[in-house]
């Protein structure tokens, strides 16, 4: 620590004409040593792996014995099995879960404790509640599961809590039946969710420029305007950060399905995710599984791409 | 009164948030018999510790937490170090082609795990490390830092090159620059990249699941989904199960709530 004050203090004490040398280096291989551990790494744990995994997919293989190549195959199956296609569907539910609506349960959260709660009842109360709203996010994923299949259990605390205020009749077996199990799930997924969005924007909020405000009120916009065409724009790179990082997440969502209901009832939950972990370690039909997965991640990809793309188009315009 | 209206519809929300939480903590605490006798949303007639410590012992819970800890701890700390080689040489060294590499490790960073689930779990059978903490250790340490690769180059890019010129001048190597001058300057940065990687890694499910089958190697979050898969713990366990996975996530949060709330603001938008 000492000695580097000295050096900090010596950098700092060079006289103000002396030339502002750029630390170009003379030998461009000295820096390309330290990115050898990560390099290792990343080939030995990712590029590798996910090599040999889009090979898998052009082979039909148990896990054990020598693969059988057969070409296209999985993805023609795949493409054909209704239960793939199912698995989508209800991903599609689950990006709404978990990056459509929290977006926008969380616009409206985010402005009504920064812009309201925050001015007239103090930093503290919008603090206070924002933590509140933000606890389920630091839990891992599989012990908010159990947090709710237990209170969704049949003799849960759900449906006791019904019962107790008169809405006994609303009452459901809210995992176990294949007509209500992914609104449950759904619901578990907002709940775990909706935190991320609302710290995201508050911060966003507060890099926004207060003059901004000032003369939309002057111009006596009501609190909906000054919302829709001040803060929502002003936030508009968060509000991308956002969508993007929940979309790839609700597609990759592996953990609340395992500990809630496996897939199930009847597959009425399965999602791209769950249905891969099946094919690889239940079925143990890899290749096929493996085809799952990287199109899975094609899409993913795919995403990321277009986001990024229409982000930057964003910032420039 | 509208603003009142306000304030009192997101109390509502902060109280539906956490009420699974208050639940929870409250059956825990509940005896087996009073449970049966009047369900879930009675308050517990006194504090019982009996589901607790049954479920303690039957998952034997303080080996699972050390499982914990000695993944995560090792992981931010590994994953750490290689994120700031990564970065010295991608932000700083500027090596030819950083570009690429970058876009190589966000994209590692974006991969389902799905993708490599497989493989890995193959290869980790193969060379023996199949069952080991080691085996997440290593991949964790890669993903993680995929992560921190691509927050620290954009910030090492705008560090003060007089400073590395002053040392250079002073007969320092690029690696005493490092030690000497880049990391202390960027502790606060990669405090919050440690809090995160060690929550990040602490609550990985799916990997871990697949690589960690016995007792001995288990972490918290695996052990509890296998037993709640298994469906055979009563009410009390199961939400003392829950509680005991609930407690060292809200002691985190807490312990790192301010380091949290600011890293999240440093890496949203850069």
């Amino acid at each position: 620590m000492n000695r580097l004050d000295t050096l900090a203090a010596h950098a700092t004490a060079r006289p103000p004409d002396a030339p502002a040398a750029p630390p170009r280096p003379r030998r461009e291989a000295s820096y390309l040593l330290f990115l050898i551990p990560g390099a290792v790494l990343l080939l030995a744990v990712i590029v590798v792996p996910f090599v040999m995994n889009i090979g898998i997919s052009f082979t039909q293989w148990q896990g054990v014995g020598d693969p059988k190549w057969t070409g296209l195959d999985n993805y023609t199956r795949l493409f054909a099995d209704e239960t793939f296609w199912a698995s989508f569907r209800h991903n599609l539910g689950l990006v709404v879960a978990m990056a459509i609506l929290p977006t926008i349960v969380g616009l409206v959260v985010a402005a009504a404790l920064f812009d309201v709660i925050g001015k007239r009842f103090g930093p503290r109360a919008a603090s206070v509640l924002r933590a509140c709203i933000y606890l389920p996010q630091v839990l891992p994923i599989a012990v908010a599961g159990i947090v709710w299949s237990w209170i969704l259990a049949p003799e849960g605390a759900l449906n006791e809590f019904l019962g107790m205020v008169g809405l006994g009749s609303l009452g459901h077996n809210w995992l176990g039946d294949p007509d209500v199990a992914l609104w449950s799930v759904m619901g578990v997924l907002l709940w775990i969710q909706i935190g991320y969005p609302v710290v995201i924007f508050m911060a966003g909020m507060q890099r926004a420029d207060p003059s901004l405000y000032e003369a939309a009120e002057l111009d006596g916009a009501s609190w909906w305007g000054r919302f829709w065409h001040v803060t929502v724009p002003q936030i508009r790179p968060e509000i991308f950060v956002v969508l993007l990082t929940c979309t790839i997440a609700a597609l990759k969502v592996f953990g609340p399905i395992y500990v809630l209901t496996r897939g199930g009832p009847g597959g009425a939950t399965n999602v791209p995710s769950y249905f891969s972990f099946q094919n690889f370690f239940e079925k143990t039909q890899v290749g096929y599984g493996a085809a799952i997965a990287t199109v899975l991640t094609v899409l993913i990809l795919i995403l990321t791409a277009v986001f990024l793309r229409v982000q930057n188009r964003g910032e420039r315009g | 009164m509208r603003r009142h209206a306000v304030l009192w519809s997101v109390i509502v929300l902060a109280v539906v948030m956490l009420a699974p939480f208050v639940i929870v903590a409250m059956n825990a605490l509940k005896s087996p018999t009073q449970y049966a006798a009047e369900g879930p949303l009675a308050l517990p007639d006194g504090i019982s510790l009996q589901g607790l410590a049954d479920f303690w012992d039957r998952v034997d819970f303080g080996q699972k937490l050390l499982n914990s800890f000695v993944i995560s701890g090792s992981v931010a700390v590994l994953a750490v170090v290689v994120s700031v080689l990564n970065a010295y040489a991608l932000g700083i060294g500027r090596i030819r082609g950083r570009l690429w590499i970058l876009i190589a490790f966000l994209v590692a960073n974006t991969l389902p795990q799905e993708a490599l689930v497989y493989p890995l779990y193959f290869l980790a059978k193969e060379s023996g490390l199949y069952d080991t903490q080691l085996s997440v250790i290593i991949i964790f340490t890669i993903v993680q830092a995929a992560f921190g690769t691509y927050l620290l180059s954009s910030t090492f890019t705008g560090f003060p090159g007089e400073l590395l010129e002053a040392a250079r001048i002073d007969g320092a190597n690029k690696w005493q620059a490092l030690v000497r001058i880049v990391v202390p300057i960027s502790r606060p940065t990669l405090g919050v990249l440690f809090v995160f990687f060690f929550i990040w890694t602490w609550n990985e499910f799916f990997l871990p699941l697949v690589l960690l089958i016995s007792n001995d190697t288990q972490t918290v979050p695996v052990a509890l989904g296998v037993l709640q898969g298994q469906r055979l713990m009563d009410a009390t366990m199961t939400s003392a199960s829950a509680l005991l996975g609930v407690i060292p996530a809200i002691a985190f949060f807490l312990i790192f709530q301010h380091t949290l709330t600011r890293g999240i603001t440093a890496g949203a938008v850069k």
